[in-house]
């Protein structure tokens, strides 16, 4: 197995008394696709925003137990930064209420990028990066919100590759879109993990066997709160699963 | 028709009554102060009316710019020192506050729309008056536009606040998520993007705030000197201005109103419709920004 760009140990997670997440322990691989599966309420969604720290903007959040990124434990690590390796893609596509161009420079210009070859470099890229740009080149000053739905996803995706992040979590990224702009995603996160790390929680199962390259696939206890489950190549959970409460999922049985 | 079904149309009938009646009100204010009016558009005519600088209705000098410089610059004042004080209320009630401070706030910034407007004349008299009198300048009363401009930037702070907050809860949580997501700090994501999403919501919250503070009337007569002059720096320093005595169109009518006659009579009038001219205009532009969400737009 390849070496692991984030962990989790024994990780815990609380919404006020409510227990979400119990005994998380995973390896996200460096430069390959990771799909965290189950059914709904399972608590990926809630492991997914653990990798950069959304859960804290909910009151009452508690943790417990350790995620690493790159080794270092992310919280201790300054939020800001955190964030900056590792950008995140939203359900709904959620671009702002600016130009595309000033949408993809939103990030370069918090971290302080100020020059205008630079942003526009950057723009360029970021927009090439997410298979945006020769669609929207000629039309940069267009509000983000004019877009397609499918357009705007990868609008916000390519506002977090704007600040090279070293992982990219993606959240049902492809839920609220056609089949076509679905595919599109598609295509592009196999181009993406090439330079970046990427993590997506589906409750699509042919995605995940499309797209992935390992699984993770989790379920609630009796107490409701989500565990791991199973965790290996995307090949092996589909079609030789360990645990037989992954196989009746995989196979329909439930969820 | 069964005695439900005749039920119901006969509500939905009482309540349209109801709803007519408001627009006939409103229709009905609009065309006796016109008729009132009529009599100084046509002698007076429109443009010496509103660009005459004298007011002498014993002597027939009708000219009212005066005071539309005193309401202006009264809004003006109450606008640069309200707005900022509201914005501040609402994005700490809307961003900031824990809910139990919350709890406090918001109760007594509504409270403060409750409080009757000769009250807060009484008190712009003896607290706010006062201080003011204390800036060492030559002439100064205390009674002026600076004054007035505080009273009534008090006095539109709930409504600015209330819309205005409204306006940035209303700015979709997916934008804060999206812009947490890229490292952005609270305070990067307020300016960024919540308040230029909550724009259109804001400016209509200050419109709002100007039609309140152009028709204010009370208070104003109480703290604002009402000298039918138009008002003048009295040192080098421009910003004097505001220590200027000061009448507001509103003031001129509701302090003249009782022993005016005839033409003088229909001068007042004619004030008042302009007056309400403007503040509808207000109005219905505020609304029409209110109904424009941005992100709404496909």
């Amino acid at each position: 197995m390849t070496e692991a760009r984030m962990r989790t140990v024994d990780y815990n997670l609380y919404y006020g008394s409510f227990k979400a997440l119990t005994n998380v322990t995973l390896n996200i691989p460096v430069n390959r696709i990771t799909a965290i599966i189950g059914p709904s309420g399972c608590g990926k969604s809630s492991l997914l925003r653990s990798f950069n720290r959304m859960n804290e903007l909910i009151p009452g959040v508690r943790t417990t137990g350790e995620v690493f990124l790159d080794g270092e434990n992310i919280f201790s690590k300054d939020v800001v930064e955190l964030r900056k390796k590792v950008g995140m893609v939203f359900q709904r596509p959620n671009p702002f209420p600016k130009s595309v161009y000033d949408n993809v420079a939103y990030g370069p210009r918090i971290h302080g990028i100020r020059d205008k070859t630079i942003l526009a470099e950057i723009v360029e890229s970021s927009l090439k990066s997410a298979a945006l740009w020769d669609e929207v080149k000629d039309n940069l000053g267009k509000s983000g919100l004019a877009l397609s739905g499918g357009q705007q996803q990868r609008l916000c995706i390519a506002r977090a590759l704007a600040i090279e992040p070293e992982v990219v979590l993606m959240d049902e990224p492809a839920s609220a879109l056609d089949p076509v702009a679905t595919l599109k995603i598609e295509e592009l996160m196999e181009k993406l993990k090439q330079k970046y790390t990427i993590v997506i929680v589906t409750h699509n199962m042919q995605q995940a066997a499309r797209v992935s390259d390992f699984t993770a696939f989790m379920l609630t206890d009796e107490q409701r709160s989500g565990n791991m489950i199973e965790f290996g190549p995307t090949t092996d959970i589909f079609t030789n699963p360990v645990d037989s409460r992954t196989e009746d999922y995989i196979s329909g049985r439930f969820g | 028709m069964t005695g439900k079904q005749r039920l119901e149309s006969v509500v939905k009938y009482v309540l349209m009554f109801s709803a007519l009646m408001s627009i006939l009100i409103v229709v009905m204010i609009g065309i006796f102060t016109f008729r009132e009016a009529i009599p100084a558009f046509r002698e007076i005519g429109i443009i010496k009316l509103l660009t005459g600088t004298v007011w002498r209705p014993g002597q027939g000098q009708y000219g009212i710019l005066a005071m539309i410089a005193g309401s202006g610059l009264v809004t003006l004042g109450a606008v640069v020192i309200g707005v900022p004080l509201a914005l501040g209320c609402a994005i700490f009630l809307s961003e900031i506050a824990p809910p139990a401070v919350k709890s406090i706030v918001r109760p007594s910034i509504e409270l403060l729309a409750g409080i009757p407007s000769v009250v807060y004349g009484l008190f712009g008299m003896v607290v706010i008056v006062p201080l003011v009198r204390n800036i060492d300048v030559p002439g100064n009363t205390g009674f002026g536009l600076l004054s007035a401009s505080i009273v009534l930037a008090v006095m539109i702070l709930p409504t600015i606040s209330s819309v205005s907050e409204y306006a940035i809860r209303s700015v979709p949580k997916r934008f804060r998520e999206g812009s947490f997501a890229m490292g952005a700090t609270k305070w990067e994501t307020m300016t960024k993007v919540i308040l230029p999403g909550a724009r259109s919501g804001i400016m209509s919250a200050i419109i709002l705030g100007l039609g309140r503070a152009l028709g204010e009337t009370i208070a104003m007569i109480m703290v604002i000197g009402n000298s039918v002059i138009i008002p003048f720096a009295s040192t080098d320093n421009p910003l004097s201005i505001f220590l200027s005595r000061a009448r507001t169109l509103t003031g001129n009518i509701a302090v003249e109103i009782n022993y005016a006659t005839g033409l003088h009579e229909s001068a007042l009038f004619a004030t008042g419709v302009i007056l309400f001219i403007l503040i509808m205009l207000m109005n219905s532009s505020a609304r029409m920004l209110i109904g424009r969400k941005k992100w709404e737009k496909k």
